[in-house]
């Protein structure tokens, strides 16, 4: 079996409203560094065998929405 | 004509939407679970709102690659009339039959409200009966309407925008853009102007006793559609 990482994040042109209420929040437990934040989510795929070109098809059909957002495949093991 | 209303997992604005069809508009209109792989003897279809799926993804992602989208997406592209409104519109950018998507509101709250929608592309079936600013419901999370430059480009200059939040009087302020979408896009046409989705729920007000009947001069774009005007 074969552990599969897929990154979706949005477009960073795009405002993420939710990292930037974060970005507030830390800001105000003085966290001052920070200068924004952007939220993604990763999910992980169990896979039988990895094949490269079926999981950037699984995606570009369902996974990350090509119009909003990016994705990055990593291969945990 | 019969229109089909869609059910997903998550639905919960279908029973307004049937109601609004059959009781307000007096057309005929029949619940269609999303797992059905033919619309044949459905003349158009409505796409009710809800939280398809829990939201789980995208909004509307899952809904999108149901069985019976592949027959919505036919009917569309044939020039039948298709309307999705909130989570129907969601659904709509999801499969592609509309460009953009919808982000969660600038605000990050829910909003649930009553705002003013003014049409601006008047020339579709959808819209020419819209000619003053109408008050109207949403209730949504993810209602911010985003595409890329160009994509917001094309769409403007092929006057895909069938509505903008605005004032009372039609005033394109910041603070009538409640959800924060790009040009106060509330809803689209497609390029043939059969399909409509918008985020706003003209089904919710389809007779006085609601408040108001004005969904009617939107929902009737179904007639219009069909009758090819």
């Amino acid at each position: 079996m074969v552990t599969v990482r897929v990154n979706v994040s949005l477009k960073p042109s795009l405002l993420d409203s939710a990292g930037r209420t974060v970005a507030n929040s830390l800001k105000s437990l003085e966290f001052s560094e920070v200068e924004g934040v952007r939220i993604g989510k990763t999910i992980t795929l169990e896979l039988e065998k990895y094949d490269e070109a079926r999981v950037k098809s699984m995606c570009e059909k369902l996974l990350a929405n090509p119009v909003i957002e990016d994705y990055a495949i990593e291969v945990v093991e | 004509m019969k229109i089909a209303v869609v059910q997903f997992p998550g639905s919960n604005c279908d029973q307004d939407a049937l109601y609004s069809l059959r009781d307000d508009l007096g057309v005929q209109a029949e619940y269609v679970w999303h797992q059905e792989s033919s619309l044949a003897g459905f003349d158009g279809v409505f796409i009710p709102g809800g939280f398809t799926y829990g939201d789980y993804l995208r909004c509307g992602a899952m809904a999108a690659r149901s069985a019976v989208m592949g027959e919505v997406i036919r009917m569309a592209n044939d020039g039948h009339p298709v309307m999705g409104a909130c989570n129907g519109f969601q659904i709509l950018c999801e499969t592609g039959v509309l460009p953009g998507a919808l982000l969660k509101n600038s605000g990050e709250r829910f909003l649930c409200e009553s705002v003013y929608l003014k049409a601006e592309n008047r020339n579709t079936a959808w819209t020419e009966q819209v000619k003053e600013p109408i008050a109207i419901p949403i209730a949504h999370n993810e209602g911010r309407f985003v595409a890329s430059d160009d994509e917001l480009a094309r769409i403007e200059n092929e006057g895909l925008v069938a509505f903008r939040y605005c004032e009372a009087n039609g005033e394109l302020t910041e603070k009538a853009n409640v959800n924060g979408s790009l040009n106060h896009i509330a809803g689209l046409v497609n390029k043939r102007g059969n399909v409509l989705g918008l985020m706003p729920h003209p089904e919710r007000m389809t007779k006085k006793i609601l408040g108001s009947d004005a969904g009617l001069l939107i929902i009737s774009g179904f007639h219009r559609v069909l009758a090819g005007v």
